[in-house]
């Protein structure tokens, strides 16, 4: 499909069509205050030769190293055929078309990848995806203000067990939007969120509960019973899920009693590599009621005037080319490329590779933190089983070890000291399938070596 | 031409209003304006207790084609949103005036002056 930009002579007729003098009055509805002059902060734009130097160089600062960093964002396989096909000319843009009925292609693998997470998550609708995990919370907050029509407050309880940058970035993107989030402690012996520490809020108005399974610290939380207590007073609940683990976990579907009424996460997993932490895209999927508050697009199956299949997109009233400023979002298929390399990562791996790439996980992160904490000054920081990713106790700052474990071409894991200050020395670790024998034990040996040269010094 | 009766308040973006004999207000959208959204798919209805005021957008009507807000044509408290909508908004096209209503309103304070009478709603139309 070509691209046209306008011409300075037809932007000139367009604004004359419509009787306005400058493209800068199609912007009067924001007030002055809002708007800048400048990017003070963008520096200045470089060739395409330098540009393609600095990334270079950027892309070397992360190659190479032995990694078991979760946190988030997970190193799995990838298979050779997910970015070799969706980097075929067919595929490779993150855009629906204008017209998008006109791109069956597009909206069939979009439908198929709705229908693959709505599966995952025992959900009844997928949106086309969002722009990362954060943001779909985010996103899931202001979406169960707008349809839990019950709730007055627009108090979102989140757990500290939530990921911690989520949390950030779902203040930043709803915290002026009329919602307030307020934390939920962790038990210190868990690491989980204990039913009880809801009681708080018995009495209270709450629009929605968020729960993070598994969470932050790799733990897994009683879903069914917080998600109970939830239903029974009448607040929505917000599952935020990581999709490798859902091929072994209840979904968010079948939680409790009634289930999980939105459930959100990060797609990166399902086949997007690392780079530096992005483009990813982030997945929402909800129950059928709750679905003209979604926010995104939605693709629909349907048959054309002769009867045959179809796909066009649906619900479209709610978004932002109909309904302008009060549309669901701004949301539309901008990360369809990620989209397009999970949709073809889950099909080629099916349910059972799926299912076999999360218990290889759960196998080498239990072998991990099993030789880990074999080592003198490290143990483990809660009780309880866990899925790829566990906390450690060190006897010492984690910072300086790690910089010394980065020397050795090991990237140790994620420092915790600054999210959570009251779990001392603390360090976040992960294997993903991807991490060998031969690596768990080469991270043993190095860790060994690091705090025995630390004791020493 | 479309179907204005002469019984009924509407107000410039084309609610009708009905003074029940018990002083409450049944508030619905005009025979011109269910046809100028086409087929309707989905109507939310504001829920009972919550005070409006006149102009408040509190309640959207879905088509195929766009989503509308209806605008409370004055001061009150919703008493009833129309629970039949939930499973036939098609009733807002096929009864605009009669099952298709959308909330009850229980008024605070006078009618607004900027209500009008059948007539001088169809010359709004005529514009």
């Amino acid at each position: 499909m070509p691209f046209i930009p306008h011409t300075e002579d037809d932007i000139r007729e367009m604004l004359a069509a419509i009787g306005v003098a400058g493209i800068e009055q199609l912007f009067d509805e924001i007030p002055p205050g809002l708007k800048i002059e400048a990017l003070a902060n963008v520096p200045a734009a470089l060739g395409e030769m330098e540009i393609q130097r600095l990334m270079r160089e950027r892309a070397a600062l992360d190659a190479g190293h032995l990694n078991f960093i979760g946190a988030g964002a997970y190193e799995h396989h990838i298979p050779a055929a997910v970015w070799e096909i969706s980097t075929r000319g067919e595929f490779y843009s993150a855009y629906t078309p204008y017209q998008a009925e006109a791109s069956q292609g597009t909206l069939q693998l979009i439908y198929e990848y709705q229908s693959m997470m709505a599966a995952l998550t025992g959900l009844d609708v997928s949106n086309a995806s969002l722009y990362d995990g954060a943001s779909a919370m985010g996103e899931a907050a202001l979406m169960a203000v707008r349809a839990n029509r019950g709730s007055k407050s627009g108090r979102i309880l989140v757990p500290a067990t939530v990921n911690p940058v989520y949390r950030r970035v779902a203040e930043s993107i709803a915290g002026n939007q009329g919602l307030s989030f307020e934390t939920v402690p962790y038990c210190a012996d868990s690491g989980t969120t204990l039913p009880a520490a809801l009681r708080r809020w018995d009495d209270e108005d709450v629009t929605a509960l968020v729960i993070q399974q598994p969470n932050f610290f790799g733990g897994y939380e009683d879903v069914a019973a917080l998600t109970d207590w939830a239903r029974a007073k009448g607040t929505l609940v917000i599952a935020v899920v990581n999709p490798t683990s859902l091929a072994l976990l209840t979904p968010p579907g079948q939680w409790g009693e009634g289930g999980a009424d939105i459930a959100c996460g990060e797609g990166q997993p399902l086949g997007v590599p690392l780079s530096s932490g992005g483009p990813y895209f982030g997945f929402l999927a909800c129950r059928s009621a709750l679905v003209r508050q979604m926010p995104g697009r939605i693709v629909g199956r349907t048959v054309d005037l002769d009867g045959r299949d179809g796909f066009a997109l649906t619900l479209q009233a709610r978004e932002q080319h109909i309904r302008r400023s009060k549309a669901t979002s701004n949301i539309c298929t901008n990360q369809g490329l990620l989209v397009t390399a999970a949709t073809i990562y889950m099909s080629l791996l099916g349910a059972e590779g799926l299912g076999r790439v999360a218990a290889a996980c759960v196998r080498n992160t239990a072998e991990l933190v099993g030789q880990l904490v074999s080592i003198e000054g490290v143990r483990r920081a809660f009780a309880g089983s866990f899925f790829h990713e566990s906390v450690l106790q060190l006897d010492r700052p984690v910072g300086p070890l790690l910089q010394a474990l980065a020397e050795r071409g090991i990237l140790g894991g994620y420092d915790l000291s600054n999210d959570y200050p009251e779990l001392g020395y603390a360090l976040l670790v992960c294997a993903t399938e991807t991490r060998t024998a031969t690596d768990i034990e080469t991270y043993f040996q190095a860790l060994n070596d690091v705090l025995r040269q630390a004791r020493v010094a | 031409m479309s179907n204005i009766p002469a019984d009924l308040k509407y107000a410039r973006t084309h609610e009708w209003l009905r003074m029940e004999a018990d002083g409450t207000v049944t508030v619905g959208i005009s025979d011109h304006a269910q046809d100028a959204l086409g087929d309707l798919v989905f109507v939310e209805t504001p829920e009972a207790g919550r005070s409006v005021k006149a102009g408040e957008a509190c309640a959207v009507v879905e088509s195929v084609k766009a989503a509308s807000d209806v605008y409370s044509p004055i001061d009150g408290e919703v008493i009833e949103g129309n629970a039949a909508l939930a499973d036939q908004p098609e009733l807002l096209n096929t009864d605009p005036y009669g099952a298709g209503w959308i909330m009850k309103i229980r008024p605070a304070g006078p009618e607004s002056p900027a209500l009008l009478d059948a007539k001088a709603y169809a010359a709004t139309l005529e514009d």
